[in-house]
């Protein structure tokens, strides 16, 4: 009987292995995937293996307190503040491009992490605001500093409720 | 078990649960009739009125239109067009405070009313039997309607159903304790609302038609079942006053049983809900081919004189309507828009009557208190006996205020038609709706912000990827070209041979170069005294010519660079030593240096140039003609190189200089001369790019005419060499120019 069992587990382990690390990819699944590099490491899924294997949880400066908060209960570590070294402004934000001035060097197209940026050579570059992750990487870049980040636009679908600051004006 | 008609012949209904009864206040407007009202000054007609899409414009300002006349356009099936409600001229196109709590703005139309009310060309439908189920649909899309009910549902996407039909359900039932609009639309215009409910049925053939109507609207009911007699399976049924018996799922609930699964929609079921006021304009659609352009509103509330249902433009101002029902300005001053259970407080009274809009509620302060003060949950359970969805609102408060999301999702949040039940029965007065509604946004934007952050992850990993193969490719194809070349070459063919021969040579050439390089450095060293004695020699002589120009490209470098160290170190002291000084004086600093910089480059190039002269006239008689090309093609390169280099140094010297200045607070004028002024800086620049481009193509023509070039040539050998022969090189050049000078005396 034992080794019925033995052979049924012996399959078992081959039959439903985990492929990769799956703290590491829990621990991505909880990142902005801003892809900005702020934590010091080349995209979210580096830092997420970082993490599992004993980095600081305090370096995902878009994500803030929140993913901070979601990561010490995944690991089961204590939640710390924000990394000073990281703490940044982090109201979401799209890129833009002010077309005109934009010489059309491409650089901003090989830093941009998700392919958010549209252009050629000699050509007039423009952001897609839809894949935009706002992580700032193609602002530096720019020889001409025609890249500024926007904050996102307030419409009704994204705007929120907030019932200590519901905007009621009173009537004249 | 007695079937659903059965039952409800006899009048038994089922029950849903909860619910609560509010008082009744309809008594303030049911008694009047439905009131026309003057054309207003302005109409602004939002162009998104509805669940969905907004539609793509079509009109431009300053443009007349015609009563009727089609505004947006949109071929996406959740995009309903809004359409002109009067004649008149679009005097702007601009966002403006729209129907909704956050106050927001949106795009709107600006109307101005001509007071001809001229229609635009009309095709009445007599006989709708006659079209198609397309051509009923098209109509309804094209007239513009969406549920009136409150919701806003493009009524073409909901009717255009395959399923089978069992039960179509006309909404009358109005729960809402003040607004009376449906009852007086049925009053009044009872046979449209039949004409809509037949085209209704013509398109969904449902076997059974029932309307919900409340008991509390006597009048209605009669009128009713004396217009529907004539037809076989219509139903009216006369339900009991509960609120929100006139929710979907509650009236769905009431009248045949069932429970629609959450999640599903009721015409999975069979069944398809439509409200009285969306028949009505059906039938006026398809049949008097009049577009969703009024609406009946109950403006009511004690805070009114004279509060009455009103037909209303879509896009009339609040203000507007209440002016006309003897609004009394109070101190009291909240405007509500829908029921007092369901509604909201109105950002400002400027927003128009859109597609939904079915009550204005001006309350005076005895109706709806303003400030009530929440205290803390007592636990009494009364709002669970309340909600009509069956959720547990207590528990989903606490989740709510914790942001637990996932204990949410668990407790059916998104089951909630925020009817304000629990609200109203809640003795610590707790805004539960309001929480809900947050929490409800807040994991609406979680959702898209997974959605995003799912689509950058995967972005991100397709680009990882394709840099990847790009690299790998290129490789390669190195690789690839490298193991094609070996071969050819070993292979024994004539031009293999050749090939090998030419590199043979070209080994043997550069082990002869080095030899040379070397050779001479020692020579330098030496020796200064060497050069005097080699110009005796033809030989010398060359070398020497050689050298000179050599030597004066490394003086124009140095003297370039060391112009440049100063500028640029005046400039920084510039700034350093008044930080505070006007912008102006600042941007006048930025562009003497970009000009001393361009100075500089210019001169640096002017140099090169008569060194190049110098080199190209000093020809001797010894044949390397390679040698001189290769060699010549390298200066050039080198020079070109450089100017590109100089290109780049003014440009970043620019950028850094702009830097401190603009931190410094401008007003626009200076703003603007700044920018002018990097434009210039980078025009120049790229100027300068393009004359040294011009200059080495120059150079090189003649380079290649005059093949009799010798060159010793010291720029071959490292880089580190290379300085120190330069700068051996400099001495040489001074000692030449010396003598030159002696022998010409």
């Amino acid at each position: 009987m034992s080794l019925c069992f033995g052979a049924l587990l012996g399959y078992a382990s081959v039959r439903f292995k985990v492929e990769g690390d799956p703290l590491a990819e829990q621990l991505d699944a909880l990142l902005p995937q801003t892809q900005c590099g702020q934590c010091g490491y080349p995209g979210c899924k580096p830092y997420a293996e970082a993490v599992a294997n004993g980095e600081a949880i305090n370096k995902c400066a878009p994500g803030g307190e929140d993913t901070i908060k979601k990561i010490a209960e995944l690991m089961g570590v204590e939640i710390q503040p924000l990394d000073e070294n990281h703490v940044a402004d982090n109201t979401p934000k799209v890129a833009f491009i002010i077309e005109e001035d934009c010489i059309g060097c491409t650089k901003c197209i090989q830093a941009c992490p998700v392919d958010a940026i549209i252009g050629t050579t000699k050509q007039m570059h423009t952001i897609i605001i839809d894949e935009c992750t706002g992580c700032d990487l193609c602002v530096a870049p720019c020889p001409v500093d025609c890249i500024i980040m926007k904050p996102i636009e307030l419409t009704k679908q994204n705007w929120q409720w907030d019932l200590n600051n519901i905007p009621v004006v009173q009537l004249d | 078990m007695e079937s659903v008609i059965e039952r409800i012949k006899k009048g038994h209904f089922w029950k849903f649960h909860g619910g609560i009864h509010p008082p009744e206040q309809k008594f303030l407007t049911s008694d009047k009739p439905i009131r026309n009202l003057p054309i207003p000054e302005q109409l602004v007609l939002p162009l998104q009125q509805h669940i969905g899409q907004a539609g793509k414009l079509l009109v431009a300002i300053g443009e007349h239109v015609l009563k009727g006349q089609a505004l947006t356009q949109s071929s996406h099936p959740m995009a309903v067009p809004i359409h002109a409600p009067t004649s008149g001229k679009i005097t702007n196109i601009k966002n403006a405070v729209i129907a909704h709590p956050s106050g927001l703005s949106e795009l709107c139309l600006f109307l101005e009313p001509d007071n001809n009310d001229q229609w635009q060309q009309r095709h009445i439908c007599p006989d709708f039997t006659q079209l198609t189920d397309h051509d009923i649909l098209t109509k309804i899309a094209d007239a513009g309607i969406a549920g009136m009910g409150g919701a806003g549902f493009p009524t073409h996407v909901k009717v255009n159903n395959s399923n089978k039909i069992n039960y179509l359900i006309i909404n009358a039932a109005e729960c809402e304790p003040y607004i009376t609009a449906d009852d007086l639309l049925i009053r009044e215009h009872c046979a449209t609302v039949i004409d809509g409910i037949k085209i209704l049925n013509h398109l969904l053939k449902p076997t059974h038609i029932l309307i919900g109507i409340e008991n509390n609207k006597p009048e209605a009911i009669k009128t009713l079942q004396q217009a529907s007699q004539g037809i076989e399976h219509i139903q009216v049924c006369i339900l009991p006053t509960k609120y929100p018996s006139g929710g979907e799922k509650q009236l769905i609930k009431v009248l045949t049983g069932k429970e629609i699964t959450s999640g599903t929609l009721p015409s999975n079921q069979g069944i398809v809900m439509q409200n009285v006021a969306t028949c009505y304009a059906i039938a006026d659609a398809v049949i008097n081919d009049v577009p969703l352009i009024k609406r009946v509103v109950s403006v009511s509330g004690q805070g009114l004189g004279k509060p009455q249902n009103v037909w209303a433009l879509l896009g009339t101002p609040v203000s507007y309507l209440l002016s006309q029902c003897d609004y009394q300005n109070n101190q009291h001053k909240q405007v509500i828009m829908g029921g007092p259970m369901m509604g909201f407080t109105l950002p400002t009274d400027q927003v128009p009557i859109v597609k939904t809009s079915n009550c204005i509620l001006a309350p005076s302060e005895q109706e709806i208190s303003s400030q009530t003060k929440e205290v803390e949950c007592i636990r009494c359970g009364q709002c669970a006996d309340a909600c009509p969805a069956q959720l547990l609102p207590q528990e989903l408060q606490w989740s709510a205020k914790a942001k637990d999301q996932q204990q949410l999702a668990k407790l059916n949040l998104f089951d909630c038609i925020e009817c304000g039940a629990c609200a109203y029965v809640c003795p610590s007065q707790i805004p539960l709706v309001h929480y809900y509604r947050i929490a409800k946004a807040e994991i609406r934007q979680q959702q898209q912000l997974d959605i995003t952050a799912e689509k950058a992850k995967l972005r991100f990993e397709a680009r990882k990827i394709r840099l990847e193969n790009d690299k790998k490719a290129r490789e390669d194809k190195h690789k690839k070209a490298a193991a094609a070349r070996k071969e050819r070459m070993n292979s024994n063919t004539p031009i293999a041979n050749t090939e090998k021969s030419a590199v043979a040579a070209a080994l043997a050439r550069v082990k002869a170069k080095k030899a040379q390089a070397s050779a001479q450095q020692s020579t330098i060293e030496n020796s200064t005294d060497v050069n005097a004695k080699k110009s005796n020699s033809d030989n010398a002589a060359t070398d020497n010519s050689e050298k000179k120009t050599q030597v004066a490209a490394a003086i124009a470098r140095a003297k370039a660079k060391k112009l440049a160290q100063k500028e640029k170190n005046q400039a920084t002291e510039g700034i350093v030593d008044k930080p505070l000084d006007s912008v102006t004086q600042s941007t006048t600093d930025d562009k003497k240096s970009k000009i001393a910089a361009a100075v500089v480059k210019a001169k640096a190039k002017k140099i090169k140039e008569t060194a190049l002269q110098v080199k190209s006239d000093s020809v001797t008689k010894e044949p390397d003609n390679k040698k001189a090309v290769s060699s010549m093609d390298k200066v050039i390169l080198e020079s070109d190189k450089k100017a590109k280099v100089a290109a780049a140094i003014a440009k970043a010297k620019a950028k850094k200089l702009n830097e401190p200045t603009t931190d410094v607070p401008k007003n626009e004028s200076e703003q603007s001369l700044s920018k002018s002024d990097d434009k210039k800086s980078k025009i120049a620049a790229a100027v300068a790019k393009a004359k040294a481009r011009k200059l080495a193509s120059k150079i090189a023509e003649p380079a290649e005419e005059q093949i009799n070039v010798s060159i010793e040539k010291t720029n071959t050998a490292k880089p580190i060499d290379d300085k120190k022969s330069r700068v051996a090189a400099a001495i040489a050049k001074a000692k030449a120019k010396k003598q030159q000078r002696s022998e010409s005396i």
